[in-house]
């Protein structure tokens, strides 16, 4: 599948000396990684090559609180709020369509892109934001580049590359009820480590990943960064199909048809091979959640903090506050954050929802849910899932990146935990100070009644 | 982009293994719109104590430290966010090249593109590297050597086009510019 979607972006082949030319088919853009591209292109008197192929939002540093997005009350951080008005500004001035703060369809990059159905099989997609992989849930090839790049995209629509390796990740049988998306590409990322993909687009394939929804794969290709590969890709099929279908910019007609019979010819062959590839038995999984300072550091809910003895490991644990044979269980949670990229969809929120309906948080457990698009924060009304999260005490913000990397000042206190739903548990990553433990929504929500690291099976199981 | 042939430098060690963007330059900083002065900030929360005071203790921070352009940095540097920033960051702050056994692909394109040396070595010489901070080494990109204080060579590797790239400053863009009527093709057999 990888090769058939990068074959057919090749508008100059590579050779012994020089990479690929590589076409665009989708320029996803923000105001955080952009600013210093449009810089170079007005210094150098370059227009925008396809503005047709390019879109931008705002989610990076734009803040959650309705009153700074809709009340007129100014933006908190000067900076940010200057970000946003000289995004707007190169927007018009180079004639990208931008989803602005106000904007309906805004909402985070990686969420807008699949809910407009701009996101297809076979597309190569890339934006300056390294969860661009997100995307190859579609079958699209879709990577996160610099901001030099993405100038390179601006001004030429097209990138010079190396072909990467292909790596599969074979995930046999069925995740087990109570067992996540979220958990099983934490299991997967313990398993080949944070630097295992590096060099690599992976293809997760098998039974466990054909019976995923989209917002499922969407989790899963979303952190495949966290294992080191650029790009994860998941075969197009007619669950890809179903998803596209009721989209507003997706083909339609004719041209679906069409599509559709292009897209069916996207997956990779029995038989073809792969650089590298594992197996994960789906059905000994169990919910997961990180105890260190990078996404590899995983260990199931019902397990313990493993003993290591390496200088660097000890050092993570120490920042955690966390001891070699310490049960996962045990470890308080100050602050619960429902959100980001990674689990920002509205199944995530319908699944934190199911698990804290009818209860409170904890005592002191403070709780944010940020829905992933405008869309999502909707149709969540639509359902009543705000009046949940409300009730049990959480905060029902705006859509945005939010407290998944803090820039908004979304920020968790120095020495807190937080359980949160987001890819990176580096630290700072959610605040100076601030110790993150990554899990499913599920996990989130059951921690944030508990006030403690909880297994959601005890509240999902009957 | 300035062509880099040379970097005679002494090292500073960062032996920690698994250094992400995220620390190279914490992200409260990202709401800049320009390249320049990101060095400040580099390593910010391993550099500064909460009141924003020098920790001691910290490699950039050591005295023998001032000056080094070449920083050593333990295993998989630059996981993690695609920031540009964590190279304009590195640069700024007067790091001309970074010596690993593992990049991230995104930090170490970054990295590139702005002139930045990634120099790969082996498990041997990076073991020495770590355990001899302040080491006069030698980075020649035309040769594509390290050299060690005792005179050993160490090559790496580098990608023909990028190495070129890196001697004579040559800048990416105007070569993709330069196939403008390859790319006007493909736009025109892909409609």
């Amino acid at each position: 599948m990888f090769e058939k979607v990068w074959n057919d972006h090749i508008v100059v082949p590579e050779t012994a000396d020089t990479p690929a030319v590589l076409f665009i088919d989708l320029h996803l853009t923000h105001e955080v990684t952009t600013p210093q591209a449009y810089t170079e292109l007005r210094k150098r008197g370059i227009k925008l090559r396809r503005p047709d192929l390019t879109l931008a939002t705002m989610d990076h540093s734009t803040p959650t609180r309705t009153e700074q997005v809709f009340g007129g009350v100014p933006i908190s951080i000067d900076s940010a709020a200057r970000q946003v008005r000289q995004l707007e500004e190169n927007a018009r001035e180079f004639g990208v369509e931008l989803f602005g703060l106000q904007d309906e369809r805004r909402g985070i990059v990686h969420v807008i892109g699949p809910e407009l159905g701009l996101t297809q099989p076979g597309k190569t997609i890339v934006c300056g934001d390294s969860h661009t992989s997100t995307h190859g849930a579609f079958g699209a090839l879709a990577f996160g580049i610099g901001t030099t790049e993405v100038g390179h995209v601006l001004a030429t629509q097209c990138l010079l590359q190396r072909r990467p390796k292909t790596f599969a990740i074979n995930v046999i049988n069925k995740l087990p009820a109570g067992v996540t998306a979220k958990d099983l590409i934490l299991a997967i990322i313990g398993r080949i480590g944070v630097s295992g993909g590096t060099g690599y687009v992976l293809e997760y394939r098998g039974d466990a990943i054909s019976a995923l929804s989209m917002d499922e794969r969407m989790t899963i290709c979303n952190m495949s960064i966290e294992a080191g590969a650029r790009a994860g890709m998941v075969a197009p099929d007619t669950t890809t199909f179903a998803y596209l279908e009721k989209t507003p910019r997706a083909p339609k007609g004719d041209a679906w048809q069409a599509a559709v019979e292009r897209w069916k010819k996207l997956p990779t062959e029995a038989g073809a091979s792969f650089d590298r590839s594992v197996d994960i038995d789906a059905a000994t999984l169990v919910p997961m959640v990180t105890y260190g300072t990078h996404p590899g550091m995983v260990a199931p809910v019902n397990g313990s903090v493993p003993a290591h003895g390496d200088a660097v490991f000890e050092k993570a644990l120490a920042y955690m506050g966390l001891k070699a044979g310490e049960p996962i269980r045990d470890v308080p949670v100050n602050s619960v954050f429902v959100g980001s990229c990674t689990n920002g969809r509205l199944s995530d929120l319908r699944n934190a929802a199911r698990v804290l309906r009818g209860h409170r948080l904890a005592q002191g457990v403070k709780m944010l849910v940020v829905p992933g698009s405008q869309n999502v924060k909707r149709a969540a009304e639509a359902e009543g899932l705000h009046k949940i999260f409300l009730d049990a005490g959480a905060e029902w913000r705006e859509s945005g990146c939010s407290m998944c990397l803090g820039m908004n000042g979304d920020l968790v206190p120095a020495g807190q935990y937080s359980i949160s739903t987001s890819n990176r548990n580096f630290e700072g990553r959610q605040g100076v100070g601030a110790r993150t433990l990554l899990a499913s929504p599920e996990t989130a929500a059951a921690s944030a009644i508990r006030g403690r690291v909880t297994d959601p099976r005890e509240f999902t199981s009957n | 982009m300035p062509a880099v042939q040379t970097i005679r430098s002494r090292t500073v060690v960062i032996p920690t293994s698994n250094i992400d963007t995220d620390q190279i330059i914490p992200a409260r900083f990202l709401t800049a719109t320009s390249r320049a002065g990101f060095g400040k900030n580099l390593f910010a929360d391993w550099r500064y104590d909460q009141a924003g005071n020098p920790k001691p203790d910290f490699a950039l921070n050591k005295p023998e430290a001032a000056g080094a352009r070449v920083l050593v940095a333990g295993r998989n540097i630059g996981c993690g966010s695609s920031r540009e920033h964590a190279a304009w960051a590195l640069q700024d702050f007067g790091i001309d090249a970074v010596i690993s056994t593992e990049f991230a692909d995104i930090f170490r394109t970054n990295c590139l593109k702005n002139g930045l040396v990634p120099v790969l070595v082996d498990e041997k010489t990076h073991a020495w590297l770590l355990a001899n901070p302040q080491a006069e080494v030698t980075i020649d990109v035309e040769k594509l050597t390290l050299t060690l204080p005792d005179g050993t060579l160490v090559k790496f590797p580098l990608e023909g086009f990028a190495r070129f790239c890196l001697l004579n400053g040559v800048d990416e863009l105007g070569y993709l510019l330069s196939k403008g009527d390859s790319i006007s093709a493909y736009e025109q057999a892909h409609r």
